[in-house]
């Protein structure tokens, strides 16, 4: 009935369900794992670029550090404010965490892609994908899910019963509807080349380096979903949400141990699964990198294997990247925010998707490219005149008339 | 199994909707209109229609509650409101009259319908490992971009119109309000 997986399609066997388990397991321990991992690698990375050594005494180069804090923050104490809605408060925390676990169930976490193979690989003599979950709505489950995330987010501010957590996720709820928008059309583009939803098909499509959706899509729709991704996760340097010198420390001021570390845990994880969604959509997955019929093999190592190893690679980079962001990036003023995501990304991943649609139309139906293009390129003149046109028209009343509420 | 899934899809939906009315607090009632429109996306799953259950849950749980907790949040109107008053007198029971109609129509509605989807024969095609896993996603979009292209379109004229006219209605320019007294 509920065919997510190829297991599944047959009568339930102990095997499969056995490795079903196993691949939750897995996926939930990697998930905490590689947040504790992220925490520790931000807290160095972010030291190394502010001349500081960071966290160095706990293990190893302080690899522990996350988990010394995380057992300080289970034996503190639990405060709950008098002025909160004591169940909501309660909530929240679990609707931060849970849909930032979800998301990870649907990254193809490894397999072999080459040759046409689709990702499946044999385990104790059964055919199976190296992720938990391929349901066919496939990236629609992770918009979903990261339109879901802002519920924690909404409801642990408001439900503090205190101003500050109050304005923040009033804020954060703004920011992530908005930029829900330009993520999806972003998205669009990829889901246009691709052809397909599920994630495994779209890891299938990128088999060489020119394939690479990044590439194939003309670098903007990547570009556009990186911005738009941050924002979601309501990181540097759109961490309005939080934005300490304003807010004290945004929706989760009133939280503090285990509640807290909720929060502190999903924003990481989220980070991840964005990092890997990101390779997933426009990096190959675990595809390893190839131009043409050359393939860069891992000498050694079975394909199987590979793909996961490449998947790491590919993430270690977006994860330096979103620390490298924090680093660098001053916070955006609140407007600066609204101003970037509606008047710049939106109707700039729409154009390109258009373009896209009618390039893709003019190569099935055979049309002159050349003079589909000059056309494409001189409507979208026209309609980013247009728009221009209507920005210094509201500018223009904006100061003759006074603001309009 | 599917008639486990269902029965606590429906329970969850149930129990939203009596929440959704008997819960003082907006933002309770809210939240329990969430917990209704995720019990349909799942009714949605265990039909095999994916796409819309993905589509109920971004655009209805992920986009129109949160806009409705956003207005109950920015206008501080998120205290418990006092049932007894009532603005509009005998509402009470033109309401009681009208949601019985309500029940009236859908059953009628149901009970002369109930045999039309089997007699057709022609639902939703499955996505399996024969159709691929789009099958869904593609005969939505052959229906509305297609056969229904121009209700599809109408509806999206009529949204656009109904967020100008709501600007337009309640936009204040600075005279107006230093005219309006307050």
């Amino acid at each position: 009935m509920i065919a997510l997986d190829t297991l599944l399609s047959d009568e339930i066997l102990w095997a499969p369900l056995l490795i079903i388990l196993l691949k939750v397991v897995v996926v939930f321990v990697v998930g905490l794992l590689s947040t504790m991992l992220m925490v520790w690698f931000e807290r160095k990375a972010i030291a190394g670029m502010q001349n500081r050594i960071g966290p160095n005494k706990t293990g190893p180069f302080g690899i522990m550090q996350t988990l010394a804090d995380g057992i300080k923050l289970f034996f503190k104490e639990d405060l709950i404010p008098n002025r909160s809605d004591r169940f909501v408060f309660a909530l929240a925390p679990f609707l931060s965490f849970v849909p930032a676990f979800l998301a990870f169930a649907i990254i193809p976490l490894g397999g072999d892609f080459r040759n046409g193979n689709g990702g499946e690989v044999t385990w104790f003599g059964h055919v199976t994908k190296v992720q938990l979950a391929d349901p066919p709505i496939g990236v629609l489950f992770a918009l979903a899910i990261s339109s879901i995330a802002v519920y924690g987010i909404m409801l642990a501010g408001w439900s503090s019963g205190s101003k500050y957590p109050l304005i923040g996720s009033v804020r954060a709820s703004a920011q992530m509807v908005s930029y829900e928008a330009a993520l999806g059309l972003s998205l669009a583009c990829v889901l246009l080349l691709a052809g397909t939803l599920s994630t495994s098909g779209i890891v299938a499509a990128q088999a060489t380096i020119t394939q690479w959706h990044v590439i194939s899509t003309g670098i903007v729709p990547f570009i556009i979903f990186l911005i738009a991704a941050t924002a979601e996760l309501n990181r540097p340097p759109f961490d309005l949400v939080e934005a300490e010198q304003e807010l004290v420390g945004g929706f989760n001021t009133e939280y503090s141990s285990i509640r807290f570390a909720l929060f502190y845990l999903a924003e990481f994880m989220n980070t991840v699964t964005m990092s890997a969604l990101i390779v997933t959509l426009f990096f190959g997955g675990p595809q390893p990198l190839a131009f043409g019929n050359f393939v860069f093999d891992i000498p050694l190592i079975p394909n199987a294997l590979e793909g996961t190893l490449w998947l790491l690679a590919k993430v270690l980079v977006f994860l330096y990247v979103y620390i490298w962001f924090r680093a660098t990036l001053p916070r955006l003023r609140y407007d600066q925010l609204m101003d970037l995501g509606w008047k710049v990304l939106i109707p700039g991943a729409l154009g390109w998707f258009i373009l896209l649609a009618s390039q893709r139309m003019a190569r099935q139906n055979e049309w002159n490219i050349i003079l589909v293009t000059s056309i494409s390129v001189v409507v979208m003149v026209g309609g980013y005149l247009l728009l221009q046109a209507a920005f210094t028209q509201s500018a223009r009343q904006r100061e003759t008339q006074g603001p309009m509420f | 199994m599917e008639l486990f899934v269902f029965g606590c899809a429906a329970l969850m939906v149930l129990i939203g909707a009596v929440g959704v009315i008997t819960r003082k607090h907006p933002v309770h009632a809210a939240l329990s209109l969430v917990l209704t429109l995720f019990g349909v996306a799942v009714l949605f799953v265990i039909q095999q229609a994916h796409f819309l259950a993905a589509v109920q849950v971004i655009v209805y749980a992920g986009a129109i509650v949160v806009l409705f907790l956003f207005v109950i949040m920015l206008l501080g109107v998120d205290r418990v409101e006092n049932l007894r008053t009532e603005p509009l007198t005998n509402q009470r029971p033109l309401a009681l009259i009208v949601s019985l109609g309500l029940v009236g129509v859908l059953v009628a509605a149901f009970a002369t319908g109930s045999g039309v989807l089997h007699e057709r024969g022609a639902g939703l095609i499955i996505p399996d490992s024969a159709t691929g896993s789009d099958a869904n996603t593609i005969q939505l979009a052959e229906s509305i971009f297609s056969q229904y292209v121009v209700a599809f379109e109408v509806t999206s004229v009529l949204l656009v119109v109904a967020v100008v006219g709501t600007v337009l209605l309640a936009r204040r320019t600075k005279d107006s309000v230093m005219e309006s007294p307050k």
